[in-house]
């Protein structure tokens, strides 16, 4: 039929065999996310919003603390992860990451130094 | 950890459905069609996503490099309140954590909690929508709309495109309701479910970046 | 109020004074209008309606992206005869038939529509006959979004041909730099034609990227795992990676531009924090996988061609597929070296100089794998080898000054010079347009059952390849010489005049290889009993599409293939002979079983309809428009979303009927 019928198969036996606590497990997961998600909201406020540390720290700890809601977000709401029949999907994800890296650090490291050498400073 | 989502993405068989072991040979079944349909749409959409992250991705390039060109106007420390976005943060959030609510009664084939479920997250995500429209709204008001300076455009699309995305998944959801009422929860509405649920969770996977990058390091 | 009811339109936007414009504007008009009385003659309008307009068969789309994208190759190519023949003779006291507000629209849509217009639809076209026959699928992933990305193409083309009568077109070269392409510098409407043309044909290509993509990953016959794909597919795959991830950049790019023009927003206006080098950096960040995007395909193209027409297995298939990775990766780390002088510093141009050599050598492993195919093989010197050995020599030479343009130090000297005009055009004209007309050659018989005319076809070949270099090498001296690019007129104390006079010799040249295409088609058409393909393998070739009848039914193949091997038609037609001598060996003919197929549909000529609106709209500030169409076309979409009765079964009694037909066919 497809090239996918191993995974349907895999699927199929997945479902039947977790259907009973899946519902469960899901419940949970989504409970897990969103609350892991507020503390890692909070957090990144309360740090800036009372400036408990530097400028330079508070601004790795914020990005830190985004990637990793980033993370749990793709975890527990998005369900990515490292199985067999999802390798496609992480793949795509993982590239669509790498690329985007190099386009804005690209961006910025480039227009930094066009703005140093060109922009007007007086 | 469930994989209830992403078996979506690679398609669900219904307990029902035979699968011979040699492929070609078997009876071509409407639900084995649709399971087949159903891994290419989710993937497909997820590859959608997938370009949306470089299009969130190249606006927030520009409002990097142009944040601080303020041309002697007001700054982020001058325009945003913090509590406010904090508010529409945990709106979203919610909006996303109900969501999931809701997929999860679409794999119990119970279409009210679903239409519950997706009229709550209707409310919470309008209610962002709206909060923002006041902030941009006062903003303008006050003059420090996006023609006042490089950093308020760029501030204004990269918010902007994001509250768009929002409301076109708003629409799309009442839409989806519709045809929930209507058709039940079944495979085609399942599918449709699924892709707005990856959209959704993406929004509000982007508004964590907004977040950190145009409020938070706006007020460090 | 009926001053306002047309936005800014009104009697003066059709350039009357104008003799070029109207010429043109009123040809285009004239060929439209015959066109539809020749439909009307023939009784056609209801089946060009259901069998062509709203289909969505891939093999159907395919063919109409190339007709557009040929038509739009003469409308590109007037206008480079027009450039040439304004720079052969504008020079000193003379100054042309082409005052510079006219030149700069000009090679402003030489450029739109080439890369446009005419390029991107080609190989869109190519990908979509050819694609899913190669994988043994029965159509592409989303085929109705396959319609839309077609309609949606065909309205920037309609936008683009506009231009000409109502309005203008942008005179700020085809990437619209700002400041000139700002309101402040551009005030007309012609950077808006440009702007929405671009954005709206720009959604299409995105949605055949994503549609591709998962075409070629999810619907691959049984047995074909991704190492077995032809080469073509693997190129295909490769291209629409490129696409998927370039072409939300141009999108936003070009929305930020809009923004500035209609709402006064400061991206990359000259004051108030604007910053025009974001705009440069943005729009190469998506032209350097562009350039990629257009000349992948041309390689997988001359891939499968060598391999068939030498008659042996495609040399080092898995160093290919590396090598096509290795470009695809590599394409989105070199975009600076279109801008090395704008300032970076040396630093920063080293890195991406460095990055861009790099790049030429997966290209070269390449031509080494093509030239090793056919050492030792069986050469056909048929058109389609012409254009591949054309290619394998121009192709080369373009890339070798593609290398020493980056050298940033030569590039301070060469940067918009017509030494980089010669040098894209070189890559573009002998890889690309090479490229894309072998393929389409190769696959002619495929798509419409006949063969093209062989003479006619070498014919365009040598005006192609003597007319290219007789143009453009002559380019080459001149930006040696210190000749930049865009010039309308220049003074004859620089020696040049009798370049540019080669040049558009050169020209003319190409315009024969283009008269001897069109006429190839033309006559190939009335000849087409005489070259009908029965066998559905003209060429001996070795891939599944080979596997099917010329053309294939509508739903490609009666059962799914099952491969074994990078060659599947080939093994079959061994295992075919091997059968015939020993025929107990035969199994039974298996039953047919019904096929799952979309039905066509008219949403994505209506999305198309009100797109074309939506865009003219937006053109001229014609505000109820805009929201009449945009609401138009969120229902259409509203519409199908809505709409569960899309598909059918095609019955065994069909299939059997369109089977024995083809069996008789054959045997004929």
């Amino acid at each position: 039929m497809t090239n996918n019928h191993d995974t349907l198969v895999e699927c199929h036996s997945r479902v039947g065999g977790n259907h009973h606590d899946s519902n469960h497990g899901s419940l949970k997961s989504y409970i897990v996310g969103f609350i892991l998600s507020i503390l890692l909201t909070i957090v990144p406020y309360v740090l800036v919003v009372n400036h408990i540390l530097a400028s330079e720290p508070t601004f790795i700890a914020i990005v830190v603390l985004a990637v990793l809601q980033l993370l749990v977000q793709l975890i527990f709401f998005l369900h990515l992860s490292t199985a067999p029949a999802h390798r496609t999907t992480l793949l795509s994800f993982v590239f669509t990451v790498v690329v985007l890296f190099i386009l804005v650090a690209g961006t910025l490291w480039i227009m930094y130094n066009m703005n140093v050498n060109m922009m007007d400073h007086s | 950890m469930s994989t209830q989502v992403l078996d979506n993405i690679n398609g669900v068989i219904p307990a029902s459905a035979v699968i011979p072991a040699q492929a070609g040979i078997h009876d071509h079944g409407h639900h084995d069609h649709e399971a087949e349909v159903t891994d290419k749409v989710v993937f497909g959409f997820w590859i959608y996503i997938m370009s949306d992250c470089i299009l969130f991705a190249s606006i927030f390039g520009a409002f990097a490099v142009l944040h601080n060109n303020t041309f002697g106007g007001p700054g982020p420390k001058e325009l945003f309140s913090m509590p406010y976005v904090l508010v529409e943060t945990f709106l979203l959030l919610t909006s996303s954590f109900t969501y999931g609510l809701a997929m999860l009664g679409a794999h119990k084939n119970a279409k009210t909690q679903v239409l519950f479920w997706l009229a709550i997250t209707f409310l919470l995500g309008l209610s962002f929508i709206c909060m923002e429209v006041n902030e941009f709204h006062k903003l303008i008001l006050e003059g420090n709309g996006p023609q006042r300076s490089a950093f308020l455009s760029s501030f204004f699309t990269l918010v902007g495109t994001h509250g768009l995305h929002v409301t076109c998944g708003l629409i799309w959801m009442v839409l989806l309701m519709f045809q929930v009422g209507k058709h039940g929860i079944g495979a085609i509405t399942t599918r449709k479910l699924t892709c707005l649920s990856l959209f959704w969770h993406f929004l509000d996977i982007v508004w964590i970046f907004v977040f950190t990058v145009v409020y938070l390091m706006g007020a460090v | 109020m009926f001053d306002h009811i047309l936005g800014k339109l009104d009697l003066s936007a059709i350039p009357f004074s104008e003799p070029p414009a109207m010429i043109a504007g009123g040809g285009m008009i004239f060929g439209a209008i015959a066109v539809m009385l020749l439909v009307t003659y023939l009784g056609k309008w209801k089946w060009l309606w259901s069998e062509w307009l709203t289909s969505v068969d891939h093999k159907k789309i395919g063919i109409m992206y190339i007709i557009v994208a040929i038509v739009m190759l003469l409308r590109g190519f007037a206008d480079a005869m027009l450039m040439r023949a304004q720079q052969a003779v504008s020079v000193g006291s003379a100054h042309g038939f082409l005052p510079p507000s006219h030149y700069d629209q000009i090679f402003t849509a030489h450029g739109v529509i080439m890369i446009f217009f005419m390029a991107m639809p080609f190989m869109v076209g190519l990908m979509n006959i050819v694609v899913p026959l190669q994988i043994g699928a029965r159509d592409v992933a989303f085929p109705f979004l396959n319609s839309v990305s077609f309609w949606l193409f065909v309205i920037g083309v309609v936008l683009v041909m506009l231009s000409l009568i109502v309005g203008e077109f942008g005179r700020t070269g085809w990437l619209a730099y700002p400041p000139l392409s700002e309101r402040q510098f551009s005030p007309g409407v012609g950077v808006d034609y440009y702007l929405w043309s671009l954005q709206i044909s720009g959604i299409g290509t995105l949605l055949t990227g994503i549609n591709f993509f998962v075409t070629i990953l999810k619907m691959r016959c049984p047995g074909m795992t991704l190492m077995r794909m032809p080469i073509f597919t693997w190129t295909a795959l490769c291209t629409n990676i490129l696409i998927i991830i370039a072409f939300p950049i141009l999108t936003v790019t070009l929305g930020m531009l809009a923004l500035d023009r209609y709402l006064d927003f400061h991206f990359f206006s000259n004051s108030f924090g604007g910053n025009q080098m974001l705009y440069v950096n943005l729009i190469w960040a998506w032209g350097h996988p562009e350039v990629y995007i257009l000349v992948l395909p041309a390689f997988g193209i001359f891939s499968e061609v060598v391999s068939t027409y030498c008659q042996k297995r495609l040399f080092g298939y898995a160093t290919m597929v590396y090598a096509t990775a290795c470009i695809t990766v590599l394409s989105f780390i070199v975009w600076l070296h279109h801008f090395f002088t704008m300032g970076a510093g040396a630093n920063v141009n080293a890195f991406f100089g460095i990055a861009t050599m790099i790049i030429s050598v997966p290209t070269g492993v390449k031509i080494f794998n093509w030239l090793f195919t056919m050492y030792r093989g069986r050469v056909h010197f048929s058109a389609p080898m012409y254009w591949t050995l054309g290619f394998i020599v121009t192709f080369s030479i373009g890339g070798m000054t593609g290398v020493l343009l980056a050298v940033p130090g030569a590039d301070f000297l060469l940067h918009n010079s017509l030494f980089l005009i010669a040098h894209f055009h070189n890559v573009i004209i002998g890889g690309v347009v090479f490229g894309y007309i072998a393929g389409f050659t190769y696959w002619f018989p495929k798509a419409t059952g006949f063969k093209l005319n062989e003479f006619l076809g070498k014919s365009s070949f040598w005006c192609w390849l003597v007319g290219f270099y007789v143009a453009f090498i002559p380019l080459y001296i001149l930006g040696f010489m210190g000749a930049t690019r865009r010039l309308s007129h220049y003074d004859a104390s620089t020696g040049w005049h009798p370049y540019f006079v080669i040049a558009g010799v050169g020209a003319l040249i190409i315009a024969a290889g283009i008269g001897f295409m069109v006429l190839q088609i033309g006559v190939s058409i009335l000849k087409r009993k005489q070259n009908m393909d029965t066998t559905g393998d003209p060429w001996n070739g070795r891939t599944l599409e080979w596997d099917t009848a010329s053309p294939p039914p509508f739903y490609n193949f009666a059962f799914i293939p099952h491969v074994h091997s990078v060659e599947p038609h080939w093994d079959h037609k061994q295992a075919q002979l091997h059968a015939a001598e020993h025929p107990e060996n035969i199994e039974p003919k298996r039953p047919y079983e019904p096929i799952h197929m979309p039905k066509n549909t008219g949403v994505g000529v209506m999305i198309g309809i009100f797109g074309f609106f939506l865009g003219f709209a937006l053109i001229w500030d014609i505000w109820w428009l805009v929201i009449a169409s945009g609401v138009a076309i969120f229902i259409s979409v509203a519409y199908r979303s809505f709409d569960y009765d899309i598909d059918y079964y095609v019955t065994v009694e069909e299939i059997e009927k369109i089977e024995n037909e083809i069996s008789s066919r054959v045997k004929a």
